[in-house]
Order: structure tokens, then sequence, then C-alpha cells
């Protein structure tokens, strides 16, 4: 499938070829390869245990692939550490909330306004004086409508609040690829409308990688879709036509 | 801490000398040395989430240094500290390329082994160190040409080093890059998917505590005159992480209060009772049973307690 987007000479964001890794002899990824264009909305889908989040951590670095190529904006990534890759123009979500509680959400999005400036090693000059940063903070804030609880301490916010930071803080970096674990998981009925709402506002030139479990909402957002099991890609193609597909209905949806 | 406090705080250290003997000015002075060589350690304990059982070897050996330079190279001071500073900065450089390999209790055990390696070096090695005999006949600087042999001017040499040093440490816990650390103590993963090079935070941190330790190990060694293995070993080490975590480890006042209880009890205590250590023992178990979080911390919470909100 790589072979023909290479002939067709489409922009690709992501582009994975042979992608291999196994804990201790048991394959969480086996050969996928996986080609995502600049603007697309993709959805992974699959199983629990079908590694996804495998596949997410090896895409940003957290895992070392054991094989196989990993190019992000035209560029071979495989060997860059994950603060390389952000930098390349990466940002992800995790599935697991892994934010820092006792600091405000403001602070929150700082670290990760941070993480691209060079600032970041200024080690004299208070934050606190940085306002700069705290307004830009509020503004990323007020784009997933939480400007009014900037100054919170993100330990006392609601769960689907919580989440809207997580998205907040990677579209802080203006990422040109953005990877959402499970961005809906747990969330009440209204809550979701809210973050989904927040998704389609992403802007296009932000291509999106998403794994999701809420069939509903992923369903209505992707545009083209992959579904994983035991590690390896099973069926890809437009919506259409994975939903349509028997193996889709046999695996996945339990049709 | 607030301005006023702070201001109380410089205005007591001040005035010190007026009111009190020679004896409690030294015992000032000792724990001017012990806070600051506190807090370096407390960039890596407190801030980096690093917890190092070796850092008694970056005190020592600007100690030795120092001294060895000054006897058997005949350096003045001007020289020598400076080469004693950038000699123990480096070493701490390539330590922490070894110690970072790792992180938590790995950390640790490495930390131990480096400093343990130097503490049998400055045994053995009694060409270089004179062994078990230590270096003696060491002098104290004279900064613009002031005699700092008595109690009084030598308090106030520690005490304006070491409170330009604090404000350094101050100023990086403030900074940008001390939240970034604080960030990779608390969610390394997270730190890294935001772009941050966790791994050269934490060695910059490094190589900073050991920077600062070094200072403190001048200060050390002119106030003692004298400096013997025990300086580098494990003792020292175990002390100084005391001071850290008793005080309030990731507070600035923390490490100071903990450095304060260390030297009295040490000096006071033990004219009274010869079993001081024990003594010590007690009240570090007493405050991890009781305030978990370190002196600093539980009594800040118990005032809130009691007189509400913080004044």
């Amino acid at each position: 499938m790589g072979e023909v987007l290479w002939g067709a000479r489409v922009s690709l964001a992501l582009e994975i070829r042979g992608l291999s890794k196994s804990f201790g002899g048991l394959p969480a990824t086996s050969d996928v390869s996986l080609a995502v264009e600049t603007g697309e909305r993709r959805l992974i889908i699959g199983p629990n245990g079908a590694g996804k989040t495998t596949l997410f951590n090896l895409i940003t670095g957290d895992l070392r692939a054991d094989a196989g190529s990993i190019r992000l904006f035209g560029e071979e990534a495989v060997r860059l550490r994950t603060d390389q890759r952000v930098h390349r123009g990466l940002a992800r979500t995790f599935q697991i909330i892994t934010l820092f509680p006792h600091d405000t959400l403001a602070h929150n999005v700082v670290l990760s306004l941070l993480g691209l400036a060079p600032s970041r090693w200024n080690a004299l000059r208070p934050l606190a004086a940085r306002r700069d940063l705290y307004q830009r903070a509020r503004e990323v804030l007020a784009t997933v409508g939480l400007a009014a609880i900037a100054e919170r301490p993100l330990a006392q916010v609601s769960y689907g609040e919580k989440r809207r930071v997580e998205i907040a803080m990677a579209l802080a970096q203006r990422p040109k690829l953005l990877l959402l674990d499970e961005p809906l998981a747990g969330l009440s009925k209204e809550e979701r409308q809210t973050l989904q709402g927040l998704l389609a506002a992403i802007p296009r030139d932000i291509t999106v990688v998403m794994i999701e479990h809420d069939m509903d909402t992923a369903l209505s957002y992707a545009e083209r879709i992959t579904l994983l099991h035991y590690g390896k890609i099973i069926v890809e193609g437009s919506r259409a036509e994975v939903v349509a597909h028997p193996r889709t209905r046999e695996i996945y949806l339990g049709a | 801490m607030n301005r006023t406090a702070l201001a109380v705080a410089v205005a007591a250290l001040a005035a010190l000398p007026f009111v009190a003997g020679d004896y409690y000015i030294n015992l000032a002075s000792q724990i001017l040395i012990a806070a600051l060589f506190a807090l370096s350690l407390n960039l890596l304990v407190g801030y980096g989430g690093l917890t190092s059982l070796g850092h008694a070897a970056y005190m020592g050996v600007s100690a030795y240094i120092s001294g060895w330079l000054f006897l058997k190279l005949g350096l003045g001071h001007l020289l020598a500290a400076p080469l004693a500073l950038a000699g123990t900065t480096l070493m701490a450089a390539l330590f922490g390329l070894v110690a970072l390999r790792a992180s938590g209790i790995s950390f640790l055990m490495i930390t131990l082994a480096l400093g343990q390696v130097l503490w049998g070096l400055a045994f053995r090695w009694v060409s270089v160190t004179n062994g078990d005999n230590g270096l003696s006949g060491l002098t104290r600087p004279m900064p613009f040409g002031i005699d700092l042999s008595g109690a009084t001017a030598f308090y106030f040499f520690t005490l304006i080093v070491s409170a330009a040093s604090t404000a350094c440490i101050a100023a990086l816990a403030y900074s940008a890059f001390g939240a970034v650390l604080r960030g990779t103590r608390d969610q390394p993963r997270r730190m890294l998917a935001l772009g941050h090079n966790v791994w050269l935070v934490r060695y910059l941190t490094f190589v900073s505590a050991g920077f600062w330790a070094a200072v403190s190990g001048l200060l050390y060694v002119y106030y003692h005159k004298f400096i013997h293995p025990q300086a580098l070993g494990l003792t020292n080490s175990a002390e100084v992480l005391l001071m850290v975590i008793a005080g309030g480890s990731g507070t600035l006042v923390g490490p100071v209060a903990g450095a304060a209880i260390v030297v009295l009890l040490k000096n006071y205590v033990s004219a009274y009772v010869e079993r001081w250590t024990m003594l010590l023992g007690f009240v570090f178990l007493a405050i991890v049973l009781f305030m978990p979080d370190g002196l600093v911390p539980g009594l800040r919470r118990l005032w809130v307690k009691f007189f509400g909100a913080r004044a």
C-alpha cells in the first residue's frame, strides 16, 4: 500500500514501514506499514491488546522499534529521541492522564509551551515574570473553553476538564501531527459532545491519528480507518470500506 | 517565604555576631556551610527527584583540591579556589554521565559507589592526600586583605558567600528551568512528550549540584583548615541527605532548617549526651513518622491547621 502512495507523490505526515516490536518474544506490533497523508483524520481501532497504544509509543519514541522505519514529515525518525520527534512537529495525548496535579491549568500549559521554547533553559529569570507565556497559556485554554478556571490547580477540576487540558497542551505546541490516545474514554455524554466539538475544530493543517473505542463519535470523525489485531493490520481503508469489511465485523464490531 | 520573613532572617543573621560569643558565631558558620551543602543536594533530591547518596564527594574533592594546590604547589587561594571549583565541576560532569544512566534506587547505588571510590582513594593515595592523617596546615584566604582568622570575620565571609549562592539556587528553583526540572521529577515521560530533553535537564542539574557542593567544600576547608577522608565518606553523604529530607526536600527553607538541626545536635547535644547519634536517629524517626514530607512543610501545615490560611 505504501508503494502506491510513493508513486502518487502525496505529502505524507507519517509513513511507517515494516515496523515490529516484541515484548519477551510476544509480538505487540508485527510488520506494520501505514501511511497517513497530511491533514488526514485517521482512526486506529482494534480489540484490547491489539497493539494500538504500542504503535503510538513506537511513533513517539517512548518505545524503541525492533525493526522497521518511521518517517515523520518525510524524515526518518526511528533513531530520534522522543523530544527530538516532538521538536519536528509531533504531539500526543495519553490514555491515562499524566498531568501535574498540584499546578494550575495555566502552569500545565506553560510546561507544554516551554517544551519548544529556548527559554526553557533559562535558570535565572523567574518563570512567574513570564507574563507572555501565561497569557499565551490562557489563550490556549480559552480555545478548549477552560479560560475561566485557568488559575485553578489541576487536581480540583473534573475528569472531563482534565481531558480538555490534555488536548490544550498538545495543541499549544501547534503540532503538525497529533496522536490522540482514546480522548473520549470515561467521559459523560455531554462531555463527549464538548470534546467532539473541539476535535472537529482542530485546524486542517494538523494531521490527526486517533485511537478510540467510542465508534459513534470516532466513525463520524475519521476519514480512513486502520483495524489492528494482534499487532497486525487486518483491514485498512475508507470509513465505509472498513465498516463493511467482514473481518471488521468478526474481530471488532462483534456482529 | 515572603519578603518580610526574608528581611528578618537576613537582619538576624547579620546581627548575630554582635550579640553572641565566638562559640555560637562559629556554630552559625558551620550551619551556614552545611545549609549550602544541603541546598546543593536539594537541587537533585528535592527538585529533580534524584536521591544521591554520594554528595559528600563534591564537597570533599573541592576541599582536597584546594588544600593540595596550597600545600603541594604553593598556590594562593585566589588561584586555588577557582581551580578547585572547576576541577570538582568537571568531576561532576564525568560522574553525571555514569550516574544518570539510571534513576531511582540504581541512581542512588551508583552515586554511593562513586563516592566510596573517592573515599577509598583519599585513604589510600597517601602521596597526594596524606591518607588517614589528612591535609593539615592550611590557611584561610584573605579577600581584599581582610583577615578571616577571627570568628566574626569568617562568619561574615561565609554569610556573604552562602547568601549569594543561595540566591543563585533560589533563582534556579523559581526559573523556567526549575519548573521544567520539577516536571521531570513528577512526570518524566510526559515531559519527554512535551519536547523536554529529560536527560539533559537532569545532567545540568547534577553538574550544578556538584558545583554548589564544591563552593560549600571550599568554605568547609577554610573553616576547619584541615581536610580528612571522612569528609568524603558515606556518613557525610548520609548526613546531608538527612538534612534535606528531614527539613523538607523541594523547598528552600527545608534543607537550611535540616542543616541547623543536625549541626546543633552534633555540637550541642554531644557535650551532654554521649550517644548523640542515637538522639539524632530519634529526631529523624519522629520527623519521618509525623511529618513525612519534612519539618518545614509539616510545620507549615500545622500553622494552617491552627491559625487558618497562611499569614
